[in-house]
């Protein structure tokens, strides 16, 4: 909660030493990765091995060598060479760009529909009492069965639709996965906040006579913006786990996901490759955190803190 | 405080015209000109396993037009339930409630009332003008006719410099203020308050008192204040109404009438007439120290 007190110089002060101090944590990171492949064992640890029988023992991974663990700064200069030694191909940090600017279409898509899903609910259980109780076992319970499991399902089920000229395309079962991975902060984060409201301000709505849907609009909605803003941005990091996961298992060619499966394969002779664009899902996270950041300083009105007398 | 100044000022604000659905009820019955009329009232709450808690019973009460009448009595004993009883937040077993002789729920959709809680109860995201001005948004009230209103009241309960600050930005005192200038956004000749100073320290309680005196001298509006401090109904009661727990009743009431509402001042607290009434009232609540056997109140521990 930003103080009002503050002026908007200290303000600005402070934003700098938060983007210096994420700077320090990501070359701390490094460093660690660095130091760690120059005193690591080679091949990992090898533990309760006899002597002169080979294969025997637990390996303890990570291993150092360069396939496994490729220096830092080999895979960052991977990022601007071509994709493959075709001519004409792309830098690998310009296919790793265009693949995960579809991801982010494809889990915007899937937040939106999971926050428009989860916010449903969360009036349909707000509003009837049995609601609260038949449904919100299963919300709950949808959160236990495996991605895995649920993405062959969806796309077999998205196959059988038809109707006119419409066709199912595999990018619409990542949407749905990515969804169903975000609806679920957001319906029992909306929940929570839309039974904020203390008693006192409830009675005093009922005693201006206001109905059920001024009282939303007045009280209900504004006052579930603070347990609404974590939920969305869990809701939005669910989501681009969610479109990276389904786009391997739907099989859906074009997104970050896939890239990240396509990339691995070449490991062995390019090991500094399939990272490339792991960090592209990295920051395509941190674009989703970044834009619910934005939604979160328009609602920060609602966001303050009630002083209790 | 009755100086020609704040009189002049009281005008607007005080402005006593009725509410047309008020004029048009007023016509006929005489309880019509009773702020409050409660006949036979009696509240019994039903908790699981069907265990019966009888919160109020055979409770009579009439509040006049423009009196300040005060509810004390021990934690438990209804105080609090009658006021939920009058401003229709909860619904009695038994009886029957008038506002003006209105029915408590048509008093409720007629904005007879305004209401003030222990708790200010702002909305934290707005403002402390916006929050004033919340019921006339809800209501329909125009633009211009709500900031002229707004003005108004900020300036009753001298808050006009903090007009766009925050609740959270305010003290405890400057909260409840806010929270009485939105009661009395929509001229309620009628002022239910439920403790409304018991969360405040000592010093500022006593400045909230003289101030609502004054407040309620301008506006003319009747009180019903629930507390449980006996000095404090005292200092600001017409009528002390003494209740007294399981089950919560009316035991006796106390006429106090320490003088016109605007004329009491902070010497009134150490006028005898105030220790007169401090004692009739703590000797209701308690039955007299003299013969605590025969004292007429029953359940009401002796400390």
């Amino acid at each position: 909660m930003t103080t009002s007190t503050a002026t908007p110089r200290a303000r600005r002060a402070n934003r700098w030493r938060a983007v210096l101090w994420g700077a320090l944590g990501v070359l701390a990171l490094a460093a660690l990765w660095e130091l760690y492949k120059l005193v690591g064992p080679v091949d990992g640890w090898l533990l309760g091995a006899q002597e002169g029988r080979t294969g025997s023992g637990f390996r303890l991974l990570p291993r150092t060598s360069d396939q496994a663990m490729p220096h830092t700064w080999e895979m960052f200069a991977r990022i601007v060479e071509p994709v493959t030694r075709a001519p004409g191909s792309l830098p690998l940090g310009a296919v790793v760009l265009l693949a995960a600017l579809v991801s982010l279409g494809v889990a915007a898509l899937g937040w939106l529909v999971g926050v428009i899903v989860g916010f449903a609910l969360a009036l349909l259980m707000l509003g009837f009492r049995i609601a609260e109780r038949a449904v919100l076992p299963f919300v709950i319970l949808s959160q236990t069965v495996p991605l895995i499991a649920l993405a062959p399902l969806i796309r077999n089920w998205g196959s059988r639709l038809e109707f006119g000229a419409f066709s199912w395309e595999s990018w619409m079962s990542v949407v749905i996965i990515a969804s169903y991975l975000a609806f679920f902060p957001v319906a029992v984060g909306a929940l929570r906040g839309l039974q904020s409201p203390d008693a006192a301000h409830l009675d005093l709505m009922r005693s201006y006579a206001a109905g059920w849907w001024t009282t939303l609009f007045r009280l209900r909605l504004p006052a579930s913006v603070p347990f609404l803003i974590p939920a969305l941005r869990l809701a939005a990091a669910n989501a681009v786990v969610g479109t990276v996961v389904a786009e391997i298992s739907v099989g859906f060619t074009g997104g970050i996901g896939r890239l990240i499966l396509e990339t691995a394969v070449a490991a062995s002779s390019d090991p500094a490759k399939p990272w490339a664009p792991i960090l592209g899902a990295v920051v395509l996270g941190l674009v989703a955190a970044g834009f619910v950041a934005l939604l979160a300083a328009f609602l920060s009105p609602f966001r303050r803190q009630e002083t209790v007398a | 405080m009755s100086s020609p100044s704040s009189a002049s000022r009281a005008a607007p604000a005080a402005a006593p015209e009725p509410t047309p659905s008020a004029a048009a009820d007023a016509a006929g019955a005489g309880v019509a000109n009773e702020a409050v009329v409660v006949r036979g009232v009696e509240r019994i709450f039903t908790g699981a396993k069907g265990a019966t808690v009888t919160a109020l019973t055979s409770i009579d009460l009439t509040v006049h037009d423009g009196e300040f009448v005060s509810l004390i009595g021990p934690s438990g004993c209804g105080k609090s339930t009658l006021l939920r009883l009058i401003a229709d937040l909860d619904e009695p077993t038994a009886g029957d409630i008038r506002v003006f002789g209105r029915t408590a729920k048509q008093a409720r959709v007629d904005q007879a009332y305004g209401i003030a809680f222990q708790q200010a109860g702002l909305l934290p995201w707005r403002t402390v003008a916006a929050n004033i001005e919340l019921p006339l948004q809800l209501h329909g009230v125009g633009a211009a006719e709500r900031r002229s209103r707004v003005a108004e009241l900020l300036d009753l309960v001298g808050l006009t410099d903090f007009a766009r600050n925050y609740p959270d930005q305010l003290s405890g005192g400057m909260q409840q203020r806010v929270a009485i200038a939105r009661s009395l956004a929509e001229q309620p000749r009628l002022l239910l308050m439920d403790e409304p100073f018991g969360a405040l320290d000592e010093m500022t309680r006593e400045r909230m008192q003289t101030e609502l005196l004054r407040i309620r001298a301008e506006t003319g509006a009747a009180v019903v204040f629930v507390t449980h401090s006996i000095p404090e109904a005292v200092y600001l009661s017409d009528r002390v109404v003494v209740m007294s727990p399981r089950p919560g009743r009316i035991t006796d009431e106390v006429d106090v009438r320490l003088g016109d509402a605007a004329e009491r001042g902070e010497d009134l607290r150490e006028d005898a007439a105030f220790f007169a009434g401090v004692t009739a009232v703590r000797e209701a609540l308690h039955g007299p120290q003299a013969a605590p056997a025969s004292g007429g109140v029953r359940g009401v521990d002796v400390r």
